[in-house]
């Protein structure tokens, strides 16, 4: 404990010696310099020093090992550096698929050689990734994925479109999943490919949402070549990486709904319900609207009940519990609960959510009906709650397929 | 708080879970229904409860009780809900007990709690009144001092286990209009008192429960539970401790109403294969599963923080006992409908968990009665 301590001082200091000072209390953009990587813009060049002091230690990744860039820190350190980072209120010096999703699973599955190139990339922000799994004929049934890899020597030539690529236009690496063996059943002809994004034949177009803006690209592959030390974990095998991965993404898709939403519970009244006064107005203390008042304290308290769901779930893992399919259940019940709250600030707003740009709509309000379009999305992306319900009945229930 | 149960919560768990599945089956409730039994639930097996302890956990080792938690009670009557236990934790234990527990004092500590833990005497709580519905405020029953004390007079309906009780803990009005704050007082009337008649109801869910008519009773000044009058803070908190007592019931009756089907599923064959294969039942069931989850989430914070004097209490416990109201009935109705012709029928238990599903909802304000609640609580 008094290690812990000392070490929380020490970051202390260290954290105030070298976070650029214009950076506390900044938000910053989605294509901003915080996600690094080749094609990185800097709007405030604090980032870079930001991300570059913070990498040279290994703070970009704390609990990663030291001599793959990581930070070499237990779990508890890490912990405090979160909560020294939180208290200085400094924005994370690199967030990114390199980070939540590649990098734990080459941690978990490549080879020595494997991890030395690419872990300390990430680390340092050099490589921004992004994730290759869906394909126009392959969503929810995911194994059915049709883009080939052809084995040509050392190499494989591969063909084929990605679809749902995020920020693909803005990306470095692609981790895919490729058909190395047509023949065999579809889990099992599957190999987990990374395949950098400057080689001859990789092209991306990105995808307009009904929201008008969108993260997602479609990348296409015409006979771009590979090597097979590309290769995540066996040829053939890259179905058991690709479900430990999607694991991954689940969390962090619960946690990201989760987690803004219990700031928000605490609060003696909510951004909701502040919502509904200022639209509905209030009468003798109440929000005048008793049919939307009502719908403000179902999603507040569905949002408090899944708060502490997660909690749960947290401390029996802290008691030494199995998780169950726990991922699965946040998935559905996250992305819900956001998608229901979209949707109530939409009526809330009533026809001043009808905005699509221009006059006679504030910023807040296209903001809201944008949000409202972007966030039906949420229960398809990373796996559809009907997916996510099949899981819960097969690997909970135990009901028969 | 920690949401996980402690190593002796476990324990608890375990031996509640065996006790009740070996001694007190839903059959046995289902008996003394059919039998229209006249005690409605089996003394001995209460004396054998408090002798386990179970009935002393709330409650301090001055009279007799563990000095334990809400959080550690819960575990024990989740299991009874499990069965459909018919022993009167909830009206003894949530509602008697917290209210002598909690604005008694030592003499009626014991006088009261003392045998109440012991198992020897039932004490139930006179609370509501016809046309009530949910405001915990609105008292008719008078209570009006003379010079030996206070005369009550009133009706009292849906009294939980009146019917047997030795005495009551009866809500009445020292003044004020009927849904006032001011003149709220807490007295205790034996049943034998001179001017109580009691009358046993017949509920759709097999829950006892009496009318009891209070003609000009007398309570001496020994039997006023705290300030006669000024106790609306204090009922507030005995019924969201006895709201939470019955969202373990709840959580523990659902459970098992899930587990019933699921077990159907798995079982029934039709169309060649058992049903539990159709993605039309599977989904739902898995929605199910999910929103049991959320309530035992919700049900042990609110009980954790009830124990802890958390700031949030009051908000807490209506978060639980509206998951609880909306998880038990979709669990008990969807249990109905894929059990499919049977689940009509009284032969099987998926029925009886259907109208207990009900009457828990219908009991401490429904789902919509605590979201109103809640943005009252939350300044909206």
């Amino acid at each position: 404990m008094a290690d812990l301590e000392r070490f929380r001082s020490e970051t202390r200091a260290w954290l105030q010696d070298h976070a650029p000072k214009s950076l506390i209390d900044q938000k910053f953009s989605d294509i901003e310099g915080t996600w690094g990587g080749r094609k990185a813009s800097y709007t405030n060049p604090d980032l870079k020093v930001w991300l570059d002091v913070m990498g040279e230690k290994g703070w970009t990744a704390p609990t990663w090992p030291s001599a793959y860039g990581g930070g070499g820190l237990s779990d508890d350190e890490a912990k405090v550096l979160a909560q020294e980072l939180a208290a200085l209120r400094l924005p994370p010096p690199l967030i990114g698929f390199g980070l939540t999703m590649i990098g734990p699973t080459l941690l978990r599955f490549g080879t020595e050689e494997q991890k030395k190139e690419h872990l300390p990339r990430i680390c340092r922000g050099e490589i921004r990734w992004c994730q290759g799994y869906s394909e126009p004929g392959a969503g929810s049934d995911l194994a059915s994925l049709q883009t080939r890899a052809v084995r040509d020597g050392d190499d494989f030539i591969v063909n084929g479109t990605k679809v749902w690529t995020s920020y693909a236009d803005y990306c470095d690496w692609i981790f895919c999943l490729v058909r190395t063996d047509p023949a065999a059943k579809k889990q099992e002809g599957i190999t987990f490919l990374l395949i950098d994004m400057e080689t001859k034949g990789v092209s991306v177009s990105p995808i307009l949402l009904i929201s008008g803006k969108s993260p997602f690209c479609e990348t296409h592959f015409n006979d771009v070549r590979v090597p097979v030390r590309n290769v995540i974990s066996k040829i053939n095998g890259g179905w058991t990486v690709a479900k430990a991965l999607l694991g991954h993404e689940r969390t962090m898709i619960a946690d990201t709904f989760g987690a803004g939403a219990r700031g928000g519970a605490r609060r003696q009244r909510s951004l909701l319900a502040d919502h509904a006064s200022r639209y509905l107005g209030e009468s003798e203390g109440r929000v005048a609207d008793a049919v939307l008042r009502d719908a403000v304290a179902q999603s507040e308290m569905d949002t408090r009940a899944f708060g502490f769901t997660v909690q749960r779930s947290r401390d029996a893992g802290k008691a030494g519990h199995q998780p169950g399919a726990e991922s699965s259940m946040f998935k559905i019940y996250g992305t819900e609960i956001n998608m229901r709250r979209n949707e109530l600030m939409v009526r809330i707003a009533g026809p001043q959510a009808l905005g699509w740009e221009g006059p006679g709509f504030d910023e807040q309000e296209i903001e809201i009906t944008r949000d409202w379009l972007r966030s039906r999305g949420n229960s398809i992306e990373g796996g559809t709650s009907e997916v996510q319900l099949n899981i819960i009945a097969k690997r909970v229930l135990g009901l028969p397929d | 708080m920690q949401l996980v149960l402690t190593e002796d919560q476990e324990l608890i768990s375990k031996t509640a879970t065996d006790f009740v599945t070996g001694r007190s089956p839903v059959s046995r409730m289902r008996a003394l229904r059919d039998s229209a039994d006249r005690v409605g639930f089996s003394r001995e097996l209460w004396k054998e409860m408090a002798e386990l302890g179970w009935v002393g956990i709330p409650f301090p080792e001055s009279v007799g009780g563990a000095g334990m938690g809400l959080a550690d009670l819960i575990v024990v009557v989740e299991a009874l809900g499990r069965n459909l236990a018919p022993e009167p934790f909830l009206s003894c234990v949530g509602l008697a007990g917290s209210a002598i527990s909690l604005v008694g004092n030592a003499a009626q500590h014991a006088e009261w709690l003392t045998p109440l833990v012991q198992g020897e005497r039932l004490i139930a709580f006179a609370h509501s009144e016809a046309g009530g519905r949910y405001d915990v405020r609105r008292v008719q029953t008078r209570a009006v001092p003379d010079a030996k004390g206070f005369r009550l007079s009133g009706t009292k309906v849906q009294v939980l286990d009146g019917h047997v009780a030795d005495a009551f803990v009866v809500v009445a009005r020292t003044s004020g209009g009927e849904a006032d704050e001011a003149g709220i007082g807490l007295f205790i009337v034996p049943a034998s008192a001179t001017g109580v008649s009691v009358q046993r109801q017949t509920r759709v869910d097999s829950r006892n429960a009496a009318i009891v008519q209070l003609s000009d009773v007398a309570v001496p000044p020994e039997r006023v539970l705290g300030r006669a009058g000024g106790e609306a803070a204090a009922l507030d908190r005995i019924i969201d401790r006895a709201t939470i007592v019955l969202c373990a019931e709840m959580l523990g009756g659902m459970s098992q109403a899930f587990d019933l089907t699921l077990a159907y599923l798995k079982e029934r064959v039709q169309f060649e294969t058992v049903i539990g294969s159709f993605q039309g039942l599977k989904h739902r069931a898995a929605r199910v599963f999910m929103e049991i989850e959320l309530s035992r989430s919700c049900v042990m914070a609110a009980a954790r923080a009830l124990d802890e004097g958390s700031v949030e209490v009051s908000k807490l416990v209506s978060l639980a006992k509206a998951r609880c109201s909306d998880a038990y009935v979709l669990a008990a109705n969807e249990g109905v409908q894929m059990f499919g012709g049977v689940g009509m029928t009284d032969e099987y238990d998926i029925g009886l968990y259907m109208k207990r599903a009900r009457a828990a909802e219908l009991s401490f304000g429904d789902a919509a009665h605590h979201r109103d609640r809640w943005a009252v609580l939350s300044g909206y």
